[in-house]
């Protein structure tokens, strides 16, 4: 093979600031506190939770009031994670579920954790685990992950609409 | 072919830095277009959109942007990698096709996210000159003194454009730099990429622009006085800066001519030149002389909303037509290292 | 593509924002004319294509700007040439091949009839001129990209020979 140049290396790096908006901040603001703040959508009246970008792309505004949610919630859906890839922190196989917190219209996906997977159900009742306090960043991942209630399964009708 | 008129526009104030999300930053302004058109999201038959997002530093940035439409039941959309003016082209073309009869147009983009001079770099050949990293003003500088050692322009004239643009952007809410200068004080500014000065460059701005435009019937019923898109066209010169005319704009030259602005007089035209140089060889490129008055709004000079700057050209000139103190009116966007795209929209009033 | 965020400021309105770096680290395949040019200037030898009217571009083109066929014939240029225009670069950026301020120049190749970008180890904005003779420094490590040409120098000023 003759040893022509047949590629170049052009990495490109551009610095930005991030900026979440005022929206997204008070749920942001809502973690740093151990709390869900999810956000009402002024038109059609669903709570986010998370607020996404600040925005219900159902009606196209900006979302309203802050709202509490949680801090229970219940699996809607989920998959069980069998597929060991780079990066990965968390032995399989684990399960990754949507949760439908206990006030919000919207599912949020988190980590299943201190249950078998071949046990996690639809309608499954789960709580978070926290991080210790003095960990807690404007993040998500202040909540290790959720884990099973003992509660009785939730009735599927109560989730269905997010099916 | 059918005939399509800007109805109705809305512009963010141009902001220096903004903390809401891009999304955040569109909702108000999709709604004061609709308001100002006095129609609902249901009535707009397609929807465009120009946005980069090397702005914002989110790939796929574009698509949350949707989210600002209320896209349920779902709506046609379009999006460009450009200026909000090269979607209003897209949208004229879709109306052309007979398939809907309104399109809502629009342009974000949140020039203050990152270094925006660097940020433009990567727009240049990514083979034997993005390498070396050349940022937006020093290869604008390098086309300004070619102009100027030329004779195609003078510092005094460079300074004129600066005095006009800043003196007109006082009377423009929407402009994020605007003030008296005199030419001397201008023209004893340092220079800030020599031979440029800092009011030689444009103000990059965090900005949004919405305009809905409508075919025929359609426009006269939802306003007085439609702009009317008389001519459209876009030209593209070579991407090889080493092989470019440094002193004249034959794109802008050519869409000008197949956009049929020497047919008639051009009372204003809104020109998307990011530096002053640039606006004097596009007014000499365009044909446009001493009657028409050039950027009344203080134009990319003063507030260059990245991916938005170009429509609100089309927006400040199609307002010129719909108050009714002009007849015929330029709209004009760019793209690109030394004004590389040109589109040149020709508006008139019935 | 890789990201990060590291620390976090809350600004007047409440919005969290954070420094986010986005970089993508490219490689380009550079087809047959790039690769000859490129390989050319790792050996220190500067080549253009001769287009449809004879013109040599130099950096190369790929198809003739008039008639649009594929460019195949060459010809050698030199590393001295002329300065077509400059500008200044009080504050170098990343990326840029001189880390102290220089100017920015279309530079035309003796031999060559389009101009080729890049930096001019000048010291100062007093000295330069349009029309004044540069010839090439050479990288001292090669590496096969148009950063083989370190900048140019102006030649009555160049310590070292040009090659």
């Amino acid at each position: 093979m003759s040893d022509d140049v047949l590629r170049i290396r052009t990495p490109i790096g551009i610095k930005y600031q991030y900026s979440a908006g005022p929206r997204v901040s008070s749920h942001l603001h809502g973690l740093m506190d151990g709390r869900f703040v999810g956000k009402r959508c002024p038109t059609c009246h669903l709570v986010y939770m998370p607020p996404r970008n600040g925005t219900c792309a159902k009606c196209g505004c900006l979302l309203g009031e802050d709202v509490e949610v949680g801090q229970r919630g219940t699996i809607t859906t989920f998959c069980i994670v069998n597929v060991p890839f780079l990066g990965q922190t968390i032995k399989i196989p684990y399960v990754a579920a949507t949760i439908l917190l206990d006030g919000a219209d919207m599912g949020m996906s988190h980590l299943i954790q201190e249950v078998e997977a071949a046990d996690v159900r639809m309608g499954m009742r789960v709580e978070p685990v926290w991080r210790p306090r003095d960990e807690w960043q404007p993040s998500m991942e202040n909540v290790l992950y959720f884990r099973p209630t003992g509660e009785p399964d939730a009735a599927f009708e109560s989730y269905a609409g997010q099916l | 072919m059918r005939d399509v008129a800007i109805i109705a526009s809305a512009q963010a104030i141009n902001a220096a830095t903004t903390t809401a999300t891009p999304v955040e930053m569109l909702i108000p302004v999709v709604n004061q277009v609709l308001e100002n058109a006095g129609i609902a999201r249901a009535d707009i038959g397609f929807w465009c959109h120009g946005s980069c997002d090397y702005m914002t530093g989110q790939p796929f940035s574009f698509v949350s942007a949707v989210d600002a439409l209320g896209a349920w039941p779902p709506i046609i959309e379009s999006h460009v990698e450009a200026d909000g003016a090269f979607a209003l082209y897209e949208a004229w073309i879709k109306i052309q096709t007979g398939e809907v009869d309104t399109a809502l147009v629009f342009g974000n983009g949140r020039s203050s996210s990152g270094d925006i001079n660097r940020i433009l770099t990567l727009q240049l050949d990514p083979y034997v000159v993005g390498p070396l990293w050349p940022d937006d003003r020093s290869i604008a500088a390098l086309q300004a003194r070619a102009c100027l050692e030329s004779g195609v322009v003078t510092e005094r004239a460079m300074a004129e454009v600066a005095m006009r643009n800043h003196h007109n952007a006082i009377s423009n809410p929407y402009a994020l730099r605007r003030g008296d200068h005199t030419i001397d004080e201008l023209m004893a500014a340092a220079r800030v990429a020599d031979p440029l000065r800092e009011l030689d460059c444009p103000a990059h701005a965090d900005g949004v622009t919405a305009v809905i435009i409508a075919a025929g019937d359609r426009a006269r019923s939802l306003a007085k006085r439609p702009a009317w898109i008389r001519g459209i066209d876009h030209r593209i010169e070579s991407q090889n800066l080493g092989n470019r005319s440094m002193t004249t704009l034959p794109s802008a030259a050519a869409a000008a001519h197949k956009a049929g602005v020497g047919s008639d007089k051009i009372d204003v035209a809104e020109l998307h030149a990011p530096y002053t140089h640039q606006e004097l060889l596009l007014t000499s490129a365009l044909g446009l002389g001493e009657s028409t008055s050039i950027n009344p709004s203080g134009g990319a000079l003063c507030a260059n909303p990245m991916m938005s700057a170009g429509l609100a050209r089309f927006a400040e000139a199609a307002a010129r037509i719909m108050n009714g103190s002009a007849d015929r009116t330029l709209g004009h966007a760019s793209s690109g290292p030394w004004m590389q795209q040109n589109l040149v929209c020709v508006l008139e009033g019935e | 593509m890789s990201g990060g965020t590291t620390e976090y400021t809350i600004v007047e309105d409440g919005s969290f924002t954070a420094p986010l770096e986005l970089s993508y680290p490219y490689k380009r395949t550079v087809g047959p004319v790039l690769s000859r040019f490129l390989t050319g200037l790792r050996d220190h030898r500067i080549e253009g294509t001769v287009g449809s009217d004879g013109r040599v571009h130099v950096p190369p083109a790929e198809f003739d700007p008039v008639t649009g066929a594929a460019l195949t014939e060459w010809a050698p240029v030199a590393s001295t040439g002329t300065i077509v225009t400059w500008s200044w670069q009080p504050s170098p950026v990343e990326g840029n091949t001189l880390q102290h301020p220089f100017a920015w120049a279309l530079i035309a190749l003796d031999g060559a009839d389009t101009n080729l970008l890049h930096a001019i180890d000048a010291g100062s904005p007093e000295v330069l001129s349009t029309g004044m003779r540069v010839q090439a420094r050479w990288a001292a490590e090669p590496s096969g990209s148009i950063s083989d040409i370190e900048c140019f120098e102006l030649a009555e000023r160049a310590t070292g020979a040009a090659s």
